[in-house]
């Protein structure tokens, strides 16, 4: 009590014993920020649902899936089987049997699309043809992802000669006409596959089919080129940050280096380049199916629909805009979603 | 700006002879070989055929022969056209889609750019939207859609325009026109983002400040900074409408190099599907040098790199 009272010299070191008492929670909440911290994520994500552009893109995208992934399990019709007697229905139309059936008071579900030549229902065709379609597009993707992302960060991260040595090769590939390149493949690919499909063990490519397997080498031989001269550009910029530094005064191995830090913080980069990718392979693929170098009959896609609906052009217009308008709506609303993406994620990449 | 070039050019040729001698392998892997589909040919008959065409030889041998025979120009003879050299059906079809992607380039640069640029200025207003929502549409049509639609409105159903063949002008319209959509979409959209870039940049600001006239700050300062990114597009857009002119020929039946090399793919010519794959290889490796250089000289900055 004495102590206290006599008055404390303002040049005094003596330190005064109540400012070490811990914190009362009152005290404590005024310390915390006015807003919560948010993540590289959170952040993202709250931009993004800001772009009403690319919400309503997104809102497509999942009924494109669903149409594509869920309706066909529950579709009553099947899109190999051929129904006798239902041949070149017009939209709505029912055959003899099925109106017979009806007016024995059953239910038919109608064929929303008519039925092609061999009495196929199209509605479940084109869906089928979607589903292959965004198939080949987010595998192919996701093949240049892994592939690209790989090859460019460690170019970039080792620099020097490997990179110089490893970007030659990248320049190499980039001029390679690439359209050219897998007409090329997909032709000669399908009969070698086709003879490795007969020996056991490889039973699985018939399922596959070989023109997919030879469409899903060419992307993962050429298309990456694009993904990887992108991260490489990124990994150079970032490997100089401190933390890279603190890693390595750490002892962290150049794997972990670029696995941990270097790739995880250009993520935004690796989200909005593969859901970009998505439509141009989507792109390529409808294009070789329209060349007839695409998925194998009875499996529909939606660049054979397209192309076989050609002939018949004059009198069933619909064969032709049905899958048309598909292709149209899955690349404009992915393009729409990266072009979203790029905004919340990667705004440095905006132009 | 020398060793630059030089540095082009020798991966250029590098590149085209990975191509070829990949083209070369590829073609070797498919067995059977161009006359196993032929009907009514003897065993004889068929050893006497690869002998003729030099396919007995082993493979090493027949790779040098063809090695040989590309450094002289000579890209061999079609096995399914008999008597007819690869040289001379490129000869008679490249000029056809060379001429149509010519005119579809020239189309979609001098629409494609004024557009970018024109809706670059009135950013924000319903004409920037109206520009942006015809690119956006634009870049997702294929170019097998747009020609089978612009077919059924054109011909199918109003019968305005001719469906087959290049003969008169009105023939060019639709196959100009499907071609072209793509580039132009994507050049304006290029343009566009790169002309607002430009315009925000300080050089921009102190020629209007130093009372430079509107026009020539847009020509003089703005387009020729802004064009940069078009002109780099211009070497992959050639790719692009010779791969793209593939369908447009098919559909439109015009006799050019497409419809030949997808006619070649589906008869199995080998000779010809190499050589036509070779010419077209070396022709956009060449053209993206020439875009490259181009490039450097255009813009000085490039020089450093």
């Amino acid at each position: 009590m004495e102590e206290n009272k006599i008055k404390k010299n303002n040049l005094s070191l003596q330190l005064n014993v109540d400012d070490f008492v811990p914190a009362t929670a009152d005290e404590k909440l005024s310390i915390v920020k006015e807003r919560e911290s948010v993540s590289f994520f959170k952040d993202g994500m709250r931009r993004f649902r800001k772009n009403k552009i690319a919400m309503g893109a997104l809102i497509v995208v999942l009924i494109i899936l669903f149409l594509a992934f869920i309706v066909p399990i529950f579709y009553p019709y099947s899109y190999d089987v051929q129904m006798k007697g239902a041949e070149r229905l017009a939209p709505m139309q029912y055959s003899e049997a099925e109106l017979e059936l009806i007016a024995q008071g059953e239910k038919v579900f109608p064929h929303i699309l008519g039925t092609d030549q061999n009495g196929r229902d199209y509605a479940i065709r084109v869906m089928m043809g979607a589903r292959v379609s965004l198939t080949v597009g987010i595998v192919a993707s996701a093949l240049i992802l892994i592939i690209g992302a790989t090859y460019g960060a460690i170019a970039g991260y080792f620099g020097g000669k490997i990179d110089l040595f490893m970007m030659r090769i990248v320049d190499m590939l980039y001029t390679v006409p690439d359209v050219l390149i897998i007409i090329l493949l997909a032709s000669t690919l399908k009969y070698p596959l086709e003879k490795l499909s007969t020996l056991p063990g490889f039973s699985w490519i018939t399922v596959i089919g070989p023109n997919m397997i030879s469409m899903f080498l060419v992307f993962g031989l050429l298309y990456w080129v694009g993904m990887a001269r992108i991260v490489r550009g990124q990994i150079m910029i970032l490997k100089q940050s401190e933390y890279v530094t603190a890693a390595k005064a750490l002892g962290a191995g150049n794997g972990r280096i670029i696995r941990k830090h270097l790739l995880t913080n250009c993520i935004g980069t690796l989200i909005v380049t593969t859901t970009l990718q998505i439509p141009s392979s989507i792109f390529t693929e409808s294009f070789l199916s329209f060349l007839g170098l695409g998925v194998q009959a009875p499996m529909p896609s939606l660049g054979s629909l397209a192309s076989n609906a050609l002939n018949g052009m004059q009198s069933y217009p619909l064969r032709l805009f049905a899958p048309a308008f598909m292709i149209f709506i899955i690349i404009l609303s992915f393009n729409l979603l990266g072009d979203g993406l790029r905004d919340a994620f990667d705004p440095k990449l905006k132009n | 700006m020398g060793k630059y070039i030089t540095k082009r050019i020798l991966l250029a040729i590098v590149t085209a002879f990975v191509v070829a001698s990949a083209t070369f392998f590829v073609m070797n892997m498919v067995p059977g070989g161009p006359f196993l589909g032929e009907k009514a040919v003897t065993p004889a008959a068929t050893k006497a055929l690869e002998a003729k065409f030099g396919l007995d030889k082993p493979l090493s041998e027949q790779y040098l022969t063809y090695m040989e025979d590309l450094l002289h120009g000579d890209l061999g003879i079609s096995v399914k056209k008999r008597g007819r050299t690869i040289n001379q059906i490129i000869a008679t079809k490249f000029p056809v889609s060379a001429k149509l992607g010519g005119i579809a380039i020239v189309l979609a640069f001098c629409v494609g750019v004024p557009l970018g640029s024109y809706a670059a200025f009135h950013r924000g207003k319903i004409i920037d939207n109206l520009i942006i929502l015809f690119t956006t549409a634009g870049i997702a049509i294929p170019s097998f859609l747009s020609s089978t639609l612009l077919m059924y409105i054109f011909s199918a159903k109003l019968g305005l325009l001719p469906s087959k063949g290049l003969d008169s002008f009105a023939s060019y319209i639709m196959p100009v026109v499907a071609l072209a959509l793509y580039p132009t979409a994507y050049m304006a959209r290029l343009m566009r983002s790169s002309m607002l870039d430009v315009m925000g940049q300080d050089y921009m600001r102190t020629a209007r400040a130093k009372g430079v006239s509107e026009v020539k700050s847009i020509f003089k300062h703005a387009l020729r900074n802004a064009i940069l990114p078009v002109v780099t597009y211009l070497g992959p857009l050639m790719a692009q409408l010779m791969t793209g002119s593939f369908i447009v020929e098919k559909i439109f039946t015009i006799p050019g190099l497409g419809h030949e090399f997808v006619g070649a793919i589906t008869s199995r010519d080998y000779p010809l599907i190499m050589g036509t794959t070779i010419f077209l290889a070396v022709f956009l490796i060449a053209m993206n040098v020439i875009v490259d250089i181009l490039y450097a000289i255009i813009d000085p900055r490039i020089k450093l790199k």
